[in-house]
């Protein structure tokens, strides 16, 4: 079921594997998601996420996925944010949904939000250095080194 | 030099601290901290409550104590072996999230899996929102104060446990439902097995009901506590028992059908008094049309292979292995290499006991997940709690918390 969405904010359609997926220019990202949430009745945000494409530029997607209960429908919007320095807008006065998903976005990828009402490490210790989940972060390995003991 | 103050003066000044002082003065607010490890957060979860006198003004939860990385790790081992990490993400429903990872690679790779391997999935997934519900109620009950609660419904979930080690050797951790199907068939006995166990298990479930029910004490622990308004659980992503006990029949089993489930009779249960009673009667309800469902894969289990007729991605028989030689070359490519999964990305939701749970894979073309998302239902549910605590009584925490049914390795994953 494919999912026609005119907007501005929207560069490109997507479908593939029965799902719709929409690629929106990130410094509009608040403008549709209010009006998918208004005119398209996607009331819920299903989860947000990212994905690091390093060293590729821009590096990072933002994949926000909504669901709507009338007709059942769901989309994923995804938005590019560029590597160096990479903050977009939160879409937290849309959904209050986003507060937690963009808190771990921001843990773990290190991708800041603006206007975010209280924008801090969730699931890492306040002070951990490093984004865990970017590619460049190793999978295993300690902090401590020992050498200079 | 100052004349030393005298018994008066000093009854003067008390008084005048004492006194209240005019205008709207800012009532004390104590802050306490509930947590890591209190008794009823069932795990390692602290909320920072702001109270005035016995109300609490607000509350805001700080997860993270059980994040073990498993979205990392699981990016560094291949797509076969991440089955056996989807388990421990929530531990008291396993196979939901094996289910929902196998379904989010079928996806990807595009793999139709035989009857027989969706009627085990949707037969074992169901025993298992029993065993998950089980713990619910009786720990639940347990922090009301109802503490037979507790042994009655460990004793049933032995009985679960017993028939989860039966199919799959564990008790806890299956990894039975794998890409491509299911890790075993069924071994001799075990039909008669569950039948049995769920013959039973109904009036079980009106025993439950009996011993609550007809307790004054928890009708009024439970009744009219733990309310948040429809709008605001679906603008904060709210899912399962929690927004079926508020009116909202959103089940991923009904809405978007996965394995099969479209062909299973059973109806979605819901209330609509939206508090910590409701919950409770919701997951009494769901517990009996499992055991429904149940009862109708263990009669209509179709016949046939238990995977898929994909050999680059399911493991080969045992037997073949040893007279084929095709066989052991699969076997060696898929447990040395992996399978390469088509590069693209597949979102699939699944129905948990807590709700809904999704998975986000991202493949590029090798034998390991180039990210996956795990959308719990916990962490969702959980950003709720500031909004179903404000300006309810401290004691009524306990009760409210415990209805959410959140499970910390799922939240912090």
């Amino acid at each position: 079921m494919s999912i026609n969405i005119s907007h501005p904010a929207v560069l490109e359609t997507k479908e593939a594997l029965g799902e719709t997926t929409l690629i929106a220019d990130a410094a509009q990202i608040v403008d549709l998601c209010r009006f998918l949430k208004q005119s398209e009745k996607f009331v819920r945000l299903s989860g947000a996420t990212a994905v690091d494409w390093h060293p590729m530029e821009p590096r990072f997607e933002v994949v926000y996925h909504l669901h709507s209960l009338d007709p059942i429908r769901r989309l994923r919007v995804k938005i590019r944010v560029s590597g160096t320095n990479p903050e977009i807008d939160s879409v937290f006065s849309v959904w209050r949904a986003a507060d937690w998903y963009e808190r771990e976005m921001f843990d773990l990828f290190g991708i800041g939000f603006r206007n975010h009402p209280n924008l801090v490490r969730i699931l890492m210790p306040l002070d951990w250095e490093g984004h865990p989940l970017r590619k460049d972060y190793p999978t295993h390995g300690y902090k401590y080194d020992y050498a200079k003991e | 030099m100052a004349m030393k103050p005298s018994f008066e003066d000093h009854v003067a000044t008390i008084a005048a601290v004492q006194e209240t002082p005019a205008g709207p003065a800012a009532p004390r607010r104590m802050t306490l901290n509930m947590g890591p490890q209190h008794p009823s957060t069932h795990g390692v979860l602290r909320i920072v409550i702001e109270l005035e006198g016995e109300t609490i003004k607000k509350a805001e939860p700080d997860i993270g104590f059980l994040h073990t990385g498993i979205e990392k790790q699981c990016e560094a081992i291949n797509w076969a072996q991440v089955v056996t990490l989807t388990d421990r993400v929530d531990y008291l429903s396993n196979l939901a999230n094996n289910l929902v990872y196998a379904l989010t690679v079928e996806k990807l790779l595009q793999m139709e899996i035989p009857a027989r391997a969706q009627w085990l999935r949707v037969m074992l997934c169901e025993i298992d929102r029993l065993n998950s519900h089980l713990v619910w109620l009786g720990t639940h009950a347990l922090d009301i104060g109802a503490m037979s609660m507790f042994f009655y419904c460990f004793r049933e979930r032995e009985d679960i446990l017993r028939l989860k080690e039966m199919v799959s050797g564990q008790r806890m951790m299956t990894s039975y439902i794998r890409p491509g199907g299911v890790a075993l068939d069924i071994p001799r006995g075990f039909d008669k097995a569950v039948g049995k166990f769920i013959r039973g298990f109904p009036s079980k479930v009106d025993e439950y009901e009996n011993l609550l029910d007809s307790n004054p004490i928890w009708k009024i622990r439970t009744q009219g506590v733990g309310f948040v308004s429809v709008e605001d659980m679906l603008d904060l992503g709210v899912t399962g028992p929690m927004l079926r006990a508020a009116g909202v029949a959103l089940d991923a089993r009904k809405t978007e059908p996965y394995s099969s489930y479209e062909k299973f009779d059973f109806k979605v249960a819901t209330r609509t008094e939206n508090d910590v009673y409701a919950r409770y009667r919701v997951r009494m309800e769901e517990m009996r049309q499992s055991a429904r469902i149940i009862t109708q894969a263990l009669e209509g289990l179709p016949e046939g292979p238990y995977t898929a007729d994909d050999p680059h991605v399911v493991l080969p028989d045992r037997e073949k292995m040893k007279t084929q030689m095709e066989a052991l070359i699969y076997h060696f490519k898929i447990v040395t290499e992996g399978y390469r999964v088509p590069a693209g990305e597949a979102y699939q939701a699944v129905e948990s006991p807590r709700g809904e749970i999704a998975y986000y894979a991202v493949s590029n073309g090798t034998s390991k997940p180039y990210r996956l998302h795990m959308r719990t239902p916990s962490f969702a549910n959980l950003m709720a709690l500031p909004v179903m605590l404000k300006d309810t009584l401290i004691a009524d925490s306990i009760a409210a918390l415990g209805s959410m049914d959140f499970v910390l390795g799922d939240t912090d994953r």
